[in-house]
C-alpha cells in the first residue's frame, strides 16, 4: 500500500471514528462510514492540510470513495 | 451554574463598555479571554484589572489580512476559541441621501464580514473539538431599523441572518451560533445624546432607562455556557422592553 493511501485511511479513520478495516479503498465516506455532509468538508480540509494540496469545490464533490481521495492526492501533490 | 472554567473566549470590541463587561463577566466564570480591540491602552487597562487569564489582541477589523491575524494570534495565545464574541461594532450614521458609499462599506465591514471572517475561523477549531459557542452582538435596530442607520441596521440584521444559517450548519457538532440585541445601553455611542434626547429614548422604553453593559453581558454568560446548549439560532433581546419580538 502506498504511502498516500496510508496517511489518507489514518484521518479517516481518526475523523470518523470508524474501524480500520471498514476503511477499504471502494468505501463510500457517506454510504459506508456514516459521514455526514460536514464530515466530508471537514475530511477534505484535513487532507488539504495533511499533504499540503488545495482541493477545489468541483474536485471536492468528487472525492466520494476512499480511493476518490488517494486518486486526486497522487495526482496532485 | 454558567461555569467556564477551562473554556476560552475571544472578545472583539473589548475596549468598549459592551465588550469591556462581556469579557469581564466571562473572565469572572473561570474562562480565559482574549481581548480584542483598537484602543490598545484601554486593553491593557482591563487586562490589569482581571490579572491572570486574559492575553492583549489588537486588530484592525476593516482589514481582511488583520482579521485573519486576529484568529491566528486568539488561536495562539489561547491555544483555541471556544467562544468567539463578534461584539466590535461602528456606525457612520447619516440619512440615505447623505450617505456616502464608504460610509456604508465600513461599517458592512466591521460590523459584518469580520464577524463572518472571524466566525470562519473559530468554527474550524471548534468542529474539531465538537464543542463551541459564537454569540453575535447585534442590536434592536437589526429588527426595527432606524432612520439615519440603513448601514448599522443592515449590518445588525446580517448578523441575525447569518447566525440563522451558521447555527444550522454546526448544531451537530455541539457548537450554537446565537444574538444578543440590545436595545439602548449606556455607553459612549449613547453618552453624545443630549439630557433631551436622552428623556425622550427612556420614554419610549417601558423600563424607563436605558439598559447597562452588565446586563447585556450576564447574557452573554448564559448563551456561552454548557447549560444553553440546546439554545441555538436565537436572537435574545435585551431591550427593558422597548421592542417585543
Amino acid at each position: 500500500m502506498s504511502d498516500v493511501a496510508e496517511r489518507v485511511k489514518k484521518i479517516v479513520v481518526e475523523h470518523l471514528g470508524v474501524e480500520e478495516s471498514k476503511v477499504t479503498e471502494n468505501a463510500s465516506f457517506i454510504d459506508d462510514l456514516g459521514a455526514d455532509s460536514l464530515d466530508t468538508v471537514e475530511l477534505v480540509m484535513a487532507f488539504e492540510e495533511e499533504f499540503s494540496v488545495e482541493i477545489p469545490d468541483d474536485a471536492a464533490e468528487k472525492i466520494l470513495t476512499v480511493k476518490d481521495a488517494i486518486d486526486f492526492i497522487t495526482k496532485n501533490s | 451554574m454558567f461555569d467556564l472554567s477551562g473554556k476560552t473566549a475571544l472578545v472583539t470590541g473589548a475596549s468598549g463598555a459592551i465588550g469591556g463587561a462581556i469579557a469581564k463577566a466571562l473572565h469572572a466564570q473561570g474562562a480565559t479571554v482574549g481581548l480584542h480591540g483598537t484602543r490598545k491602552e484601554a486593553l491593557d487597562a482591563l487586562a490589569a484589572e482581571l490579572g491572570e487569564r486574559v492575553h492583549v489582541l489588537p486588530a484592525n477589523l476593516g482589514d481582511p489580512a488583520a482579521v485573519e491575524q486576529l484568529a491566528k494570534d486568539a488561536e495562539a495565545a489561547l491555544g483555541s476559541i471556544d467562544i468567539l464574541v463578534n461584539n466590535a461594532g461602528v456606525t457612520k450614521d447619516g440619512l440615505v441621501l447623505r450617505m456616502k458609499d464608504e460610509d456604508w462599506a465600513t461599517v458592512l465591514d466591521v460590523n459584518l464580514t469580520a464577524a463572518f471572517r472571524l466566525s470562519r475561523a473559530a468554527v474550524k477549531g471548534q468542529m474539531k473539538r465538537r464543542w463551541g459557542r459564537i454569540i453575535n452582538i447585534t442590536s434592536v435596530v437589526g429588527v426595527t431599523g432606524n432612520p439615519g442607520q440603513v448601514n448599522y441596521a443592515a449590518s445588525k440584521a446580517g448578523m441575525i441572518g447569518m447566525s440563522k444559517a451558521l447555527a444550522q450548519e454546526v448544531a451537530s457538532r455541539n457548537i450554537t451560533v446565537n444574538c444578543i440585541a440590545p436595545g439602548f445601553i449606556s455607553s459612549a455611542m449613547t453618552d453624545v445624546l443630549s439630557d433631551d434626547q436622552k428623556a425622550k429614548l427612556n420614554g419610549g422604553i417601558p423600563a424607563g432607562r436605558m439598559g447597562e453593559a452588565v446586563e447585556i453581558a450576564a447574557a452573554a454568560v448564559y448563551l456561552a455556557s454548557t447549560e444553553a446548549a440546546y439554545v441555538t439560532g436565537q436572537t435574545l433581546h435585551v431591550n427593558g422592553g422597548m421592542a417585543m419580538i
